[in-house]
């Protein structure tokens, strides 16, 4: 956190300074470790297992929150007979079809009734209410791949059937005593086999953080993309949000599990989302076999309990705000105009997409990945077989130069004069030179003002969308093409003002775009929250989550009321969706009873007196919904949540600690070795996740390495991780072409032990090259401390750790890390797994021109790699080890 | 210059003299300091933003002087940052005013070896050509037998950088014409 987030990081230091113990979890030494009270360096890969460990240990001990769990949690909830957990089949779950590389989620429901995902994959129910099926016959696969992990948002889930629970948590099908029976394995002896944690400081860590999660005390977790570059990266932080269920430490000030993101408006860009899978407010995109019909779409993925019950008024609301007047109830408030999904269309299949032909242009808006993505040699190569190429950005990035002096025209494998791709540069404004919201990490929209003008050429990107829309829908103007009528048809009427420096060239004014993010009623009025949203196309809005932040005509995001002349909680510093909250689910805050856990964690309570709900922060709840309220049987939407009901998300209004439907790779996390890992996995007989997402990417570019104990694996004896330093920021298109940040960080490099640099004959400040599968890069040696070899599994294992900032271009250049990493994906979110792989590392300069093929071919040759590496099917409880058919 | 303004400028008598015994504050000023002024006095006025790099979000306060930009600074309001800016947020001016921004269109046709200019009018005309093109070209109603109305044709990668109301442009814009293969930096 101290590199990548160093001013958020100040809090941590805070908190430190007042009596918090900080612990830092990561398999290299950083500036965060250096200010910590306790460094628990692991081998990268292994979180779940170390996190396991500590479930573990919480349950054998007792150190679990009792009131919070029964209250809060689904600990109670007893799972159906079906359902069979890892422990019985050798490390995969019932339902998994090994050669589909799919699971089949109906055995994983509660006894007694059917839930909807609040997040994930809500199609697994879905699919069946379209089909009207039983859930025997699931969706078909594209339905599946089509990535609705991103489907969350602040919402309630649908519910049908009475659940059974048992609320002494005896019951052996309780999700409390699966969690046990599931955990128990996670030993301290297992956690230092598998991370390389010495027993003694794994316990003290337990013993740390359960002290400090009581009624009087919170603890908090903060990730990155340390936790999700994984093919089981969501798993990772579903580990710590059962851990952290379990010690009360959700919707607490204090508390939480607070992802840190990258990029100024990340978060932004995911509500509003520039994703292929969700409309903006998560609402899931459509897909052919289940959206024929608006109606059809609403039921199947509304809910029935909770503000996802609303979809509908969010959907109509979001139409009436892109086709206004041409968006009728006769025509459905033109749905029919939405594009459907068949499958997954992550970028990654984008460019497999581009290989193919099918896809032949494609606009860069502010992101490199002919450096920034996995396996940046696929990107190229796809940037190589498009029509044209349109690149957005500040300076001549990799990804608008590589038909000039990309590594493959080194190589030789592609020849300038042969690549038929068209390129546009354009340069971009800076964030000084356009007005505009981000949202930052915390979910806190904040407006930037526009201090100058943009000179010469540069433009904001609203200007771009704004007028290359504009000339689109000239050029189609008069058409009578069915296919025409969404983009004639669109609200594009946007008020402009004027550019004295460019005359006639007029830029919109974002905050007319913020306020049809934020919506209006049939009179034009702003509205104020999401709750005035309506089904019947009274109301137009294009971000339900968003609705509020332009309430009453003023744009809430530009509040900027000093933070020394407010309470700690700031909420008139920007706006925070949803309704302008600081922190979700803060009925937890409270005990069931209303009244807070503690006075030292008082945040939110229930006043008798006045009936309802008050505090430091606006509920996250109905304020006036009284902690014993019971809703009527009949309840739907959000009045069919109790008193008690804290995660409003959630069917049952209850934190997960097992997941019923929402994730495609199993109800509860279990430790899988990354695709390609130098150890094989200690605790299941399954190597890697079952389900992992591979065989889309298939390619000869894209070339997998054996693992663990399989023949060839040896060649590719190191654990390798990619991260960031404070100095530069991601690929490097926003800092390498700094003198102040180039200086401060010049050259690529990588990260060694001393064991390592002897075993190897690497010298400090000299050259090496890096090797795997994809590529071979070469970096400046660190020999260090800070990337510890651990013993694991019974022997010692080096690590290398490199950041991968770098690339061709820029003031400091070096070799892209991502040269070196595959496309392998998560299968519940399509992140491929850039922070755990296995490589060789060798003395000197890597090989230049066609020799660096050469290099890597005979790696190829060494390890036995064919295109079926890496590929093997799952074990599914019968057959032999995963991978141990080898290569 | 009189004795006495000689000897209150010798910075050890200051020392003594002010109370900095140490000569760690205003006696270490010399006359050079002691009139250097920051860059932000005589800017003309200060604008809000917030920082371009990460999603913590710190304030900034861009200062502008003859409609240019000639310092950014942390903004000690924001109860985010308190003033503070890290090395990247701190290099917010180079990224911003630096000699290594582009300000002119660049043209590569297909084949060609070198860059070549463009007017930007022109080249959003190309564009909007192209866009047109392809997306007629990779256009489906169907797939599989099932309706779709989108095109396969171009795809659009980026906006974890940039404004929430430009993502809402990319994504009403683009969704409007068929294409769905859109991303961003969600991902990586
Ligand atoms: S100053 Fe640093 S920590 Fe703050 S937003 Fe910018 S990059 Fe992030």
């Amino acid at each position: 956190m101290a590199e990548c987030h160093p001013v958020g990081f100040q809090w941590v230091m805070e908190a430190k300074a007042r009596g918090a113990t900080v612990i830092h979890v990561d398999p290299r030494f950083t500036r965060t470790s250096a200010l910590a009270d306790l460094h628990v360096p692991l081998r990268a890969g292994t979180d779940i297992a170390f996190l396991g460990g500590i479930i573990n240990h919480v349950l054998e001990n007792e150190r679990y929150f009792h009131d919070y769990v029964v209250a809060y949690t689904n600990a109670s909830t007893l799972v159906g007979e079906d359902f069979v957990d890892t422990e019985d089949l050798d490390g995969v779950f019932s339902g998994l079809d090994p050669e589909e590389r799919h699971y089949d989620f109906s055995t994983w429901q509660y006894e007694g009734g059917e839930v909807q995902a609040a997040s994930g994959a809500r199609y697994q129910v879905a699919g069946e209410r379209v089909e009207g099926k039983d859930g025997s016959d699931g969706p078909r696969s594209g339905v599946r791949e089509a990535a609705r992990g991103e489907a969350h948002g602040s919402g309630g889930a649908g519910i049908t059937g009475d659940f059974e629970t048992d609320e002494t948590l005896q019951h052996p099908r309780t999700v409390f005593q699966i969690l046990k029976r599931h955990f128990s394995r996670y030993t301290p002896e297992m956690v230092a086999e598998t991370c390389g944690v010495p027993m003694e400081t794994f316990l003290r860590v337990c013993e740390l953080l359960e002290e400090n999660s009581t009624p009087e005390r919170t603890s908090a977790f903060v990730y990155s993309v340390g936790w999700t570059h994984h093919t089981v990266g969501v798993q990772y932080v579903r580990t710590a949000s059962i851990l952290q269920a379990l010690l009360g430490n959700i919707g607490r000030p204090g508390g939480g599990i607070l992802a840190l993101r990258g990029h100024a408006s990340i978060q932004g860009s995911t509500d509003i989302p520039t994703l292929f899978n969700i409309l903006p407010g998560y609402i899931p995109m459509l897909h052919a076999e289940s959206s024929t019909d608006l109606q059809t779409y609403v039921a199947a993925e509304k809910a029935e309990k909770g503000y996802w019950a609303e979809l509908g008024s969010y959907l109509v609301s979001l139409l009436k705000a892109w086709w206004g007047p041409a968006a009728t109830a006769e025509n459905e408030y033109c749905f029919d105009y939405l594009p459907r999904l068949t499958g997954s269309h992550s970028s990654f299949e984008t460019v497999m997409a581009q290989l193919e032909g099918e896809c032949k242009g494609y606009f860069l808006l502010g992101e490199n990945p002919a450096v920034g993505s996995a396996n940046a040699k696929m990107q190229r190569l796809g940037m190589a077989n498009l029509d044209w190429l349109v690149v957005r950005d500040f300076s001549l990035i990799e990804s608008a130069t590589w038909w000039k002096d990309g590594p493959e025209i080194e190589t030789g494998e592609m020849r300038t004069e042969d690549i038929g791709t068209e390129v546009f540069f354009l340069p971009a404004a800076a964030h000084t030179e356009k007005d505009g919201s981000f949202t930052n990490t915390q979910r806190l929209l904040q407006w930037h003002h526009q201090a100058v003008e943009p000179a010469g050429d540069a433009r904001s990107d609203l200007w771009f969308l704004f007028h290359l829309g504009r000339k689109i829908r000239e050029r189609l103007a008069g058409s009578t093409d069915e296919r025409d009528r969404p983009i004639l048809d669109l609200t594009w009427d946007y008020p402009t003002k004027p550019m004295p420096s460019h005359p006639g060239d007029d830029e919109p004014e974002a905050e007319a775009v913020l306020a049809e993010i934020n919506g209006w009623d049939g009179h034009g009025t702003p509205l104020s929250s999401y709750q005035q949203l309506r089904a019947d196309g009274s109301t137009a809005c294009g971000c339900w989550i968003y609705c509020g932040t332009y309430a009453d005509g003023v744009n809430q995001a530009a509040r900027r009321k000093p933070g020394t002349e407010q309470d700690w909680v700031a909420k008139e510093w920007g706006w925070a969706w949803p309704a302008n909250r600081r922190i979700l689910y803060n009925r937890a805050s409270a005990a069931p009873d209303g009244t807070p856990w503690s006075e030292r964690k008082a945040y939110l309570w229930w006043d008798a007196d006045e009936k309802k709900w008050v505090g430091h922060d606006v509920p996250d709840f109905s304020p006036t919904k009284a902690p014993d309220h019971v809703p009527p049987e009949d309840a739907t939407g959000v009045a069919a949540l109790s008193g008690t009901d804290a995660f409003i998300m959630q069917a049952d209004g209850k934190a997960w600690l097992y997941v019923p439907a929402g994730l495609t790779d199993g109800p509860l996390p279990a430790h899988y070795e990354s695709q390609e890992s130098p150890v094989d996995n200690p605790l299941y007989r399954q190597q890697r996740n079952p389900v992992r997402q591979i065989e889309p990417v298939v390619h000869p570019a894209d070339r997998f390495q054996p693992s663990g104990d399989e023949p060839g694996a040896q060649v590719f004896p190191y654990a390798l991780t990619t991260y960031r330093i404070a100095e530069h920021h991601t690929a490097g298109g926003m800092s390498r072409w700094s003198p102040y940040l180039s200086e401060l960080a010049p050259t690529m490099f990588c990260e060694v032990a001393p064991e390592l640099a002897r075993e190897r004959g690497l010298e400090h400040g000299g050259w090496a090259h890096v090797v795997t599968a994809r590529n071979v890069i070469e970096a400046r040696v660190m020999v260090t401390d800070r990337m510890p070899s651990l013993r694991v599994a019974g022997r010692v294992l080096h690590q290398v750790g490199l950041p991968y900032h770098w690339g061709p271009n820029g003031l400091v250049t070096g070799d892209a890390a991502n040269e070196l990493t595959s496309l392998v994906m998560d299968p519940n979110v399509h992140i491929m797994e850039t922070k755990a792989l296995a490589c060789d590392i060798r003395p000197g300069r890597r090989p230049r021109g066609p020799d660096r093929l050469a290099l890597v071919a005979d790696y190829h040759r060494r390890a036995g790699i064919t295109e079926r590496t890496g590929l093997d099917p799952a074990v599914g409880g019968a057959a032999g080890k995963d991978g141990k058919d080898g290569t | 210059m009189g004795v006495k303004s000689w000897m209150e400028s010798w910075p050890v008598y200051r020392q003594w003299a002010d109370g900095d015994p140490l000569g760690r504050g205003s006696a270490a000023k010399s006359r050079t300091s002691g009139t250097l002024q920051p860059r932000i006095a005589d800017a003309d006025h200060v604008t809000k933003s917030v920082c371009p790099f990460c999603a913590v979000g710190c304030g900034q306060n861009v200062y502008v002087k003859d409609e240019r930009v000639v310092q950014i600074e942390g903004d000690p309001d924001s109860p985010i940052s308190r003033g503070r800016l890290c090395p990247r947020g701190s290099s917010s001016l180079q990224l911003t005013t630096g000699d290594a921004r582009e300000y002119a269109v660049r043209y590569r046709r297909p084949g060609g070896t070198e860059w070549e200019d463009l007017d930007l009018d022109t080249a959003m005309d190309m564009i909007a050509g192209r866009v047109v093109a392809s997306r007629r070209e990779g256009w489906q109603w169907e797939h599989e037998g099932m309706r779709v109305r989108r095109t396969m044709g171009f795809a659009s990668l980026g906006g974890a950088t940039l404004d929430n109301e430009e993502n809402y442009l990319i994504k009403k814009l683009f969704t409007a014409l068929g294409a769905i293969q859109i991303e961003n930096q969600a991902r990586i």
